[in-house]
């Protein structure tokens, strides 16, 4: 290895999603502080796999911060200590030799455990189902600049757009809430023309899809802003309740 | 067989217009009696599945990725290229036809590339519809900007994510159809097998990668939009997960391959920093606008860059090319980076990298300026590295990001093997030896949205409309294969991971088929990658089991595929006795350096067709006739 730091690791250990799972402990030697979180895993899990013991199994694919796949809970933050950033953007020389991490995966009703630290995010596509587009079909559709958008709205549309869906809003939340991933999702579509003449039965259909598949309420704590790597703000959650209460009220 | 392009007769302007006419209908009440299996959900997937499950076709999805919103697709920055003419700068559909062609060093099919060019400004018709927050001026509409080997603004873009809003529109359009039962998505699936019934693709063989169960699903036609196949060179920008084994088991199957070796390697990527490294970070290419690139005039310097004074700094790009400097074009801009390193150079740890220098633009415009300019960029390189580039030079190297080569097509997108197609990075088509930034995504757009949903109407209307069955010996023959196929890779029982393997292969392929190629190296190669692989089914050692999630296992059947879609790249390397784009053949340069086409000799597509396990393949070569573009030699001087 290329690295100094020597590390222990509690991690999470579960077969499957009938077993129950348990913490292992595990050495993680030789560690360079420019290896990513996910590279020293690699290394740890080259060496259990020469060791035969089954490798972590973690969910992981672009490994740029942006598909939104790595998904896992570092002393007790969702993607580790780092503000802002995934647990693939996440390096080492932000812990110190001899630390002990305790890497757990997501927790949360509707987040079922796959295998170790790999939960089951269909939850967040019944949502999108229900709602998460604008009914056009492909083809039928006016020029571009046909609909002018303020550039106010657009860039707003687009901040609550750069949602990755990686869950880690849920797993921060004390309630395991999907309501900043869902008003996201709302917030892009309210903001823009083309998403308005479907708002209030979109808002509708995917409030009652987020509820139904075992997502708490919102209580307002905001730690998933706070936790959130790409920054999506609260306030479209204030702008779900106002679309949400703008359809009961008023109606289709 | 023999190749038929099945480009239609006439002007090039009328070919689609013609073409689109002369397709056969289904007609509505009959489109849902047909199964289309689309496998890969980027770009070219997910577009192609929303709009065939709108026409009312059953269609069936399926991606490896726990969401179809996470395909790679996700990850392009820049933006995408439409010939829309907002900017009244002269643009046109034959102007980005034209670009198109020559940044492709013409080697690409001229009617192709002028479809795309057509259809280019109705896909951000339709993103706009969807909901896609593009970049906008204050009056509202849409903003521009430019990109490499144009002269006008045509590129559309969301900030630094253009290829995330794009994905999470043509998403979006699949979710609807979800939603209305329109199309089933399998997530979490991969392809392992095409199957043919009567010499026709009648369905897929996949296992689910929770449970490892082996499933058959059938259908009337099979679309593959799984992207491109890179990863052959272990450290690249792809995805992990990002694979070649799709249209390498459809290639085993009979579809021919297209110019397997052009592949894209983009010269501005956060080095490789040790052993340990999963993955190369692209840094985008519009940074050359301002940085300035140099390595030290004195081997393996000591100090620190900002203490070599600045006649003792080599700014190689400005000496050879004083014309463009910085800026020239991404293949020259990678050769001579690695040329210098090669020298010995370099910079940093490993002797593998050169300094991009901002300190002239911070020094004239401030660092206000730059960091409006490019701040994100900047602090993506500072959280990955630790240094921070306005006061110390970026660290800088080439890294393999995009493949334009992929399963031979015809204008219809059919692969060699009728009923199975190919869309987006997957295939050969439109980029020829280089494919110019911001046209990745309106290539992947183009073929799903507006492309396949008119050709694959063509074949299904002479298909019966009964359902095929999943339990004929075709398929119940590839599942065993595919079983067996499982439990061989688990039985090696020997001693090295699958990522040892791996990264072998990748050392083995860049040094030999990477930016600069010679016979001799390919020659070696060749004999290299044949032993590697012996090695491979010899000394594998895959932990777990096959009924369970088994990432090792996934990786090791991509793997396996690595080694022998590699070789091939090579000997295709090896016959193209000629420089062009990205491909570089070092016996094959002008007295200035430059890549030299021989047009008489290679003015071909190599389509190679699979002959059997360790038997040679057979070339096939469909020539390019250029009608409306005159080739010309490039020089950046």
């Amino acid at each position: 290895m290329s690295g100094n730091m020597n590390l222990t690791l509690k991690v999470w250990r579960q077969k499957n999603a009938k077993e129950s799972g348990r913490f292992e402990t595990y050495a993680a030697k030789g560690v360079s502080p420019d290896m990513s979180f996910l590279e020293m895993l690699d290394v740890v899990n080259e060496d259990l796999s020469k060791t035969g013991i089954d490798p972590i199994a973690f969910d992981h694919d672009c490994r740029e911060g942006i598909c939104g796949t790595c998904s896992m809970y570092i002393n007790g933050r969702a993607h580790g200590p780092v503000k802002g950033v995934t647990a693939c953007q996440l390096h080492m020389r932000s812990f110190a030799d001899g630390e002990t991490i305790i890497i757990e995966p997501w927790r949360a009703a509707a987040f079922p455990v796959i295998r170790d630290l790999i939960v089951d995010r269909q939850a967040f596509e019944k949502i999108q189902q229900a709602g998460g587009f604008v009914s056009v079909n492909t083809g039928s559709t006016p020029d571009a600049n046909s609909i002018p958008v303020s550039k106010v709205n657009a860039d707003e549309a687009f901040n609550s757009a750069a949602c990755i869906g990686c869950g880690a809003c849920v797993a921060a939340c004390k309630n395991s809430s999907a309501m900043l991933f869902l008003s996201a999702k709302v917030s892009q579509y309210a903001l823009l023309p083309q998403g308005r003449v479907e708002a209030k039965k979109r808002v509708k259909d995917m409030l009652k899809v987020h509820d139904d598949a075992g997502f708490g309420a919102c209580t307002n704590t905001e730690a998933c802003e706070a936790e959130c790597p790409k920054g999506i703000s609260v306030s479209n959650i204030a702008r779900l309740n106002r679309e949400y209460a703008a359809a009961m009220l008023v109606g289709e | 067989m023999k190749l038929d392009s099945k480009i239609p007769s006439g002007p090039l302007s009328e070919k689609w217009d013609n073409h689109k006419f002369k397709c056969k209908l289904v007609n509505p009440a009959n489109k849902r009696k047909y199964d289309v299996i689309i496998v890969g959900t980027g770009l070219a997937g997910a577009s192609a599945a929303a709009s065939l499950a709108e026409l009312g076709y059953n269609v069936k999805t399926f991606c490896f990725q726990d969401s179809p919103r996470r395909a790679h697709s996700i990850a392009a920055q820049g933006g995408i290229n439409a010939a829309k003419n907002y900017r009244n700068d002269g643009d046109s559909v034959y102007r980005l036809f034209y670009d198109t062609v020559k940044g492709g060093d013409y080697r690409a099919r001229e009617a192709n590339v002028h479809r795309l060019a057509q259809v280019s400004v109705n896909i951000i018709d339709q993103c706009v519809a969807q909901g896609v927050p593009f970049a906008r001026e204050y009056g509202g509409l849409l903003d521009n900007r430019s990109f490499g080997g144009a002269q006008v603004s045509r590129t559309f873009y969301a900030k630094g994510q253009t290829g995330q809003q794009l994905l999470l529109g043509a998403y979006s359009a699949m979710n609807r159809m979800i939603g209305e039962g329109k199309i089933k998505s399998y997530t979490r699936h991969e392809m392992l097998e095409v199957v043919m019934v009567d010499g026709q693709a009648r369905g897929i063989i996949a296992r689910d990668l929770i449970t490892g169960e082996i499933e058959r699903h059938s259908a009337h036609a099979v679309v593959l939009a799984t992207g491109g196949y890179g990863n052959v060179f272990y450290l690249t920008t792809y995805a992990r997960g990002s694979n070649a084994t799709a249209i390498w088991r459809a290639h085993k199957k009979g579809a021919y391959f297209g110019n397997p070796c052009f592949t894209q390697i983009h010269p501005t990527c956060i080095p490789v920093s040790g052993d340990h490294q999963s993955k190369l970070t692209l840094m985008s290419e519009s940074l050359r606008n301002d940085g300035r690139i140099w390595v030290p005039k004195q081997k393996g310097d000591p100090r620190k860059p900002v203490d070599i004074p600045e006649g003792e700094r080599d700014y190689y790009l400005e000496r050879r090319y004083p014309s463009f400097g910085n800026l020239v074009p991404r293949d020259i801009a990678s050769r001579a980076a690695k040329d210098m390193c090669d020298k010995g150079f370099g910079v940093g740890n490993t002797g593998l990298a050169v300094y991009l220098d901002f300190s002239d633009v911070i020094k004239r415009t401030g660092e206000k300026a730059v960091e409006a300019k490019y701040g994100n960029l900047f602090d993506m390189y500072k959280q990955i590295t630790g240094e921070n580039p306005y006061k110390t030079p970026m660290m800088i190297y080439p890294a393999v990001h995009y493949t334009m080569g992929g399963l031979w097509v015809d204008y219809n997108l059919m692969t060699t093997v009728p009923g199975l197609y190919a869309c987006g990075e997957a295939n050969f088509s439109d980029h020829g030896a280089n494919r110019l930034g911001a046209s990745a995504l309106m290539q992947g757009l183009a073929d799903g949205y507006f492309v396949l949903p008119y050709t694959i109407g063509d074949y299904l209307s002479d298909v019966e409309r009964t359902p095929i069955a999943n339990d004929s010996p075709e398929f119940m023959d590839a599942e065993q294969k595919v079983k067996d196929r499982l439990q061989k890779l688990l039985n090696i029982k020997g001693k090295k991971t699958v990522h040892e393997f791996h990264r072998e292969l990748g050392l083995l392929m860049w040094n030999h088929c990477g930016m600069g190629r010679t016979a001799e190296g390919l020659t070696a190669g060749i004999e290299k990658i044949k032993k590697l692989r012996a090695d491979f089914w010899e000394n594998l050692m895959v932990p777990g089991g096959e009924q369970e999630l088994n990432q090792n296992l996934e990786k090791a059947g991509r793997v396996a595929d690595y080694l022998e879609l590699g070789e091939l790249m090579m000997v295709d390397a090896l016959n193209r006795n000629e420089s062009c784009g990205g491909h570089f053949r070092e016996e094959y340069q002008t007295p200035e350096n430059e890549a030299r086409r021989d047009d008489e000799g290679y003015a071909y597509v190599a389509a190679w067709e699979y002959k059997g396990d360790n038997q040679p393949h057979e070339l096939h070569k469909e020539d390019l006739v250029f009608e409306s573009v005159k080739l010309t030699q490039r020089s950046y001087k």
